[in-house]
């Protein structure tokens, strides 16, 4: 398996699917961060610096989207989902437009830039605004899927992608794989728990589920690449079959994908949710790998939370 | 301009002033100073400026118009409603459950609008957006927009306005209804505009400065604008206006920024209004 960050396979989405005229593209002086300097690279007169004015950089993406386009706006998770939060919510989302906010250099494995650039409520925040839709893919080949799905759905779209270069999950960028808007892709079946993770973090839960199989636990793992509107039958599934639920993301463990999740067991199928994640507080400089240790995000962290987990049922 | 011409213009405009009363005393709430305010302005757009049409309201080359000070909704929801957008008597049904004519302009909603506006700063950003899709498109249609003097406090639009100047874009035309008035207080003494035509010139804008409620004066800042397409640079209008205009009581009042008449202020306001129609139209 290769490596490869998502911001990396969004930039090769908007190549791959860049001719359609209707897309536009927007970033705020981060295009070879975000990777959108590839689609300016092939298609210049459809991509606009705005220079570093988030906020203006997503209104004038809706009012473009208002004459017939499909306009994608880029920059850091920080800026895109807090800076300009309320331009999102009152001028892409309240009009429901074709806006698509790809936001890159979410969560902590940013690294060594440290906490002011480590967005961990973007999650939380985006999928509280109505119209919206929120993914977050675990690799550059998924990420393709979830470029394609907004582009051919429409309305508001929040993509969530890293820095990080990660091990492909599904194979390269390029490859065929299950991926539907909403659809919880389960990546190991097993019925004596279920991981439920995205983005970064479903590495992490394919290593643990691995870990946990050396001691004869059988654990379930969903990819929930869509976190709004979150596939709300793979969970009652996984609460109804498994009995414990342990959910498993980048992010404050308030509001994001552990939130999503334990409000649709604790409506249709109680069971215990233990929420892995960063527990309610800021990000830190240092390298990924040092800074998941010290946050206790490993795959090793994560099989003892998920024992923890199965303790709760005794 | 013809006398008989910049008559029916100022009927048409005492009908929405007439409009804007009758529905901000409806919903018992909005805000009827600064809608007074920028009436003239968006009264001489909708009948001699821009190219729209009621029967086809989406039409993808028509002129474009974002009220960027979205909370004086009462004026353009009225200039449409009496250009047959939708039937004017819905002013009655303004900020009342199910209505399509929201307390602020939506483009879901409302026959007409062109974008959502309301939160201040944002509306400027979204026709620079639409000005940006003209030029990618070779289109030919402009985008008109206006705003709230106390609303260039907001950062936003200062982004806004340096864009516009970055992309060249001469097809596109923002007022500024400068009434001198917002919810606070004078805007000299809650967060003083300074030289409102040096900054906007410094930003990269060609501009002119009007009697907003003089259509002759209107007229002449969009030949104006006209001309100056071609330049490379947006135009931008400094209308200098009287918040409230057209309502004794109400002018130059800032109490009456956010607050609708009682019955009795009504009484008079709808007295004024109905006296200078007749008088139009007489």
């Amino acid at each position: 398996m290769g490596k490869m960050a998502t911001r990396e396979g969004y930039g090769k989405a908007l190549q791959e699917f860049g001719k359609d005229e209707r897309i536009v593209v927007f970033d705020a002086d981060l295009s070879g961060s975000t990777n959108t300097a590839k689609f300016k690279a092939l298609y210049p007169e459809r991509f606009f610096d705005m220079g570093i004015a988030e906020g203006n950089m997503v209104a004038t993406a809706a009012g473009m989207a208002t004459c017939g386009k499909i306009a994608f706006v880029s920059t850091f998770a920080m800026f895109a989902s807090e800076r300009a939060c309320e331009q999102v919510r009152n001028s892409v989302c309240y009009p429901n437009l074709n806006v698509k906010v790809c936001a890159t250099h979410a969560g902590l494995t940013v690294g060594e830039d440290g906490a002011s650039h480590q967005c961990l409520e973007d999650l939380a925040i985006m999928r509280s605004i109505p119209n919206m839709h929120v993914l977050c893919p675990a690799d550059a080949a998924s990420t393709r899927y979830a470029i394609k799905a907004a582009i051919e759905t429409d309305g508001p779209f929040y993509v969530r992608l890293g820095r990080l270069a990660i091990e492909d999950i599904y194979g390269e960028y390029g490859c065929e794989l299950p991926f539907e808007l909403g659809k919880a892709n389960m990546l190991k079946d097993g019925s004596d728990l279920t991981i439920i993770a995205c983005g970064y973090m479903v590495k992490e839960a394919l290593e643990a589920y691995e870990a946990l199989k050396a001691e004869g636990i059988n654990a379930r793992v969903l990819d929930m690449h869509t976190i709004k509107p979150i596939d709300r039958e793979a969970v009652i599934r996984a609460s109804k079959e498994t009995g414990v639920i342990v959910t498993c993301e980048e992010h404050t463990i308030n509001g994001g994908l552990g939130s999503a999740v334990a409000e649709v067991v604790a409506e249709e199928a109680p069971c215990f949710v233990k929420r892995f994640g960063v527990n309610d507080r800021f990000g830190t400089s240092g390298t990924p790998d040092a800074i998941l240790k010290a946050y206790n995000l490993t795959s090793e962290d994560l099989v003892k939370t998920c024992k923890e987990a199965l303790d709760l049922r005794k | 301009m013809e006398n008989a011409e910049r008559k029916e213009l100022e009927l048409f405009a005492a009908k929405m002033r007439r409009w804007i009363v009758e529905g901000v005393y409806c919903a018992k709430s909005g805000h009827p100073g600064g809608s007074l305010s920028c009436t003239d302005i968006i009264c001489y757009l909708y009948n001699k400026e821009m190219k729209v049409d009621p029967q086809n309201p989406k039409d993808p080359d028509r002129d474009r118009f974002v009220l960027s000070k979205g909370h004086c909704a009462p004026a353009l929801y009225s200039a449409l409603g009496l250009k047959g957008f939708f039937d004017i008597n819905e002013m009655k049904n303004l900020r009342k459950i199910d209505s399509f004519l929201q307390g602020h302009p939506c483009i879901e909603h409302t026959p007409g609008i062109d974008m959502s506006t309301g939160s201040l700063g944002q509306g400027i950003s979204a026709a620079t957006g639409m000005a940006l899709a003209a030029k990618l498109d070779g289109k030919d249609y402009r985008v008109f927009s206006v705003l709230g003097d106390g609303e260039m406090q907001e950062g936003q639009v200062w982004e806004a306005l340096m864009s516009a100047a970055h992309n060249k874009l001469d097809n596109i035309c923002a007022f500024v209804d400068h009434n001198g008035l917002q919810i606070d207080g004078n805007v000299d003494d809650v967060m003083s505009l300074g030289d409102i035509k040096a900054k906007v010139t410094a930003f990269g804008w060609n501009a002119v400065e009007i009697d907003g409620h003089d259509f002759d004066q209107i007229e002449g800042a969009l030949k104006a604008f006209n001309e100056n397409r071609g330049s490379g640079k947006p135009f931008f209008v400094i209308a200098n206006t009287h918040k409230g205009r057209g309502v004794s009581f109400m002018t130059d009042n800032a109490s009456w920024h956010g607050s609708a008449p009682k019955e009795e202020q009504y009484n008079i306001a709808v007295g004024e209004l109905d006296a200078k129609i007749k008088e139009l139209e007489g």
